[in-house]
């Protein structure tokens, strides 16, 4: 049987793989995931020399370097970082990596490749199970619970009705989320409920909101515009209508998509929404008390000043 | 069939979706007029003709079985084998039964008018994802599926 206090501590103190987004265009989920860690007496470091997950430009044309670059990202953090969590706020890193976990563990031919090219490049390979990648949901749930912000926070963000969006590559394809859908306790593929959970006990009032997990058109968004705008307009439509005051999120694709495609929506087909939407280590840090500018929400392009300001959130 | 006549049934279906969607969305108008039982039973079978469509677009025939109670999941099960990337609207299909079941199961529940507005953005949701993927059959491909999406393509 498990220790509770050894998995809380296993979590304490985990790797951190960034990712390229957030360095850029989500820096506000950087910015707050280090603000939130720090109030939480987290420990979080950056994995050494990262580098790509492969994203979506490698594994389009190649997905066995993308396997490879993933795994690079995993032999960095075990072998020189001597971790053995990884957590990764952007879906599609925690979807790469955990990709690379399941091609290593159940194909011959992904594991060749990722020795002869680690050999090649002069550093140890990552062997399938010698870390666990994690979602920064995942971290924070398991790390200090729900119980643990409920004590934090006070119940900050009551009045505040969230829409929680997860997007797909948090669950979907589920065959490489093995350890989801075990049950109380585990998250769901079908219906994501990690983030619902910890915004509860931040005090947030989750709407029921069904387009959760629903297709923003995403990888289209350049190359099949109106799509992805008339699919991203429907989500938002939807959250407004659930009685939404904000949408979370979780990905800086999807972040970033709805924000870029409600402008779009309002310049396009005419159809303005007044949602915003906010990461969800951003409400959790306004829940914790830390002050907007420095969880980077000014960073956003979505405004969320008066609903900070009309909600009492700092 | 030709490129050319290849082309215009796609068209032809895609424009057929079109319609569906108007139609979906006609339904806010009949939310004051109409049973509320009768409403999520309209909006379910729009929402499996919407399936229809991209299963004949498959060259198949739509399974007239049932998953769970319930033809859409069927549907949806036939539409996505062979193909995961189709599994990017799973959820959306689910959450229509999960509301045809709510509303059909209490119609007299204070919260049946909401209900009955996000189940007609859900059924949307699913004609715009449909009707994306028939214009761009790799939506969801990269996603949903994990899989890339120039995977045939040669550098040798």
């Amino acid at each position: 049987m498990v220790d509770v206090t050894d998995k809380i501590m296993k979590y304490r103190d985990v790797a951190y793989y960034s990712g390229c987004a957030l360095e850029g265009s989500a820096n506000g989920y950087d910015v707050s995931t280090r603000a939130v860690a720090k109030s939480l007496g987290l420990r979080i470091k950056d994995v050494t020399d990262w580098n790509c997950c492969g994203a979506m430009e490698v594994k389009n044309i190649d997905p066995g370097l993308q396997t490879y670059l993933s795994s690079r990202v995993l032999s960095n953090a075990v072998n020189i970082d001597h971790a053995n969590v990884v957590m990764a706020p952007c879906n599609g890193c925690y979807h790469n990596l955990k990709k690379a976990e399941y091609d290593l563990t159940n194909d011959p031919k992904s594991k060749e490749t990722v020795d002869r090219l680690s050999a090649k490049a002069g550093h140890e390979a990552y062997q399938a199970g010698q870390a666990e990648t994690i979602h920064a949901l995942d971290w924070i749930k398991a790390a200090i619970g729900e119980e643990g912000l409920r004590k934090r926070t006070k119940g900050r963000l009551a009045g505040l009705k969230v829409a929680n969006y997860y997007g797909c590559m948090y669950v979907r394809p589920r065959h490489i989320f093995p350890e989801k859908d075990k049950g109380p306790g585990s998250e769901s593929t079908s219906r994501p409920h990690f983030m619902d959970d910890l915004l509860a006990a931040a005090g947030a009032e989750n709407v029921e909101f069904p387009l959760k997990t629903a297709c923003c058109g995403g990888a289209h968004t350049l190359s099949d515009s109106d799509t992805s705008t008339k699919l991203v307009l429907n989500i938002l439509q939807a959250a407004e209508a659930s009685g939404a005051d904000v949408i979370a999120t979780e990905c800086p694709t999807c972040h970033s998509g709805l924000e870029m495609h409600q402008v779009r929506a309002e310049k396009r087909f005419g159809k303005k929404t007044r949602i915003t939407m906010l990461y969800f280590t951003q409400l959790l840090g306004l829940a914790l008390g830390i002050g907007p500018r420095r969880l980077g929400i000014h960073t956003n392009i979505s405004d969320s000043t008066d609903l900070i300001i009309d909600k009492r959130l700092t | 069939m030709g490129e050319g006549s290849a082309q215009a049934v796609k068209d032809q279906m895609i424009a057929h979706l079109a319609q569906i969607e108007v139609r979906i969305e006609e339904m806010e108008s009949c939310l004051a007029q109409e049973a509320p039982s009768q409403i999520a039973a309209d909006l379910l079978s729009l929402s499996e003709e919407v399936l229809q469509v991209w299963i004949l677009a498959r060259g198949q025939t739509p399974t007239s079985d049932a998953r769970e109670g319930f033809r859409l999941l069927a549907l949806h099960r036939q539409g996505a084998r062979g193909d995961p990337s189709f599994n990017a609207c799973r959820e959306t299909c689910r959450e229509l039964a999960y509301h045809y079941n709510l509303i059909h199961g209490e119609p007299e529940h204070p919260h049946t008018l909401g209900r009955l507005r996000l189940m007609i953005m859900v059924a949307k949701h699913l004609c715009l994802f449909v009707s994306g993927k028939m214009r761009v059959a790799s939506l969801g491909q990269f996603c949903c599926a994990s899989k890339p999406l120039r995977e045939n393509m040669s550098f040798e």
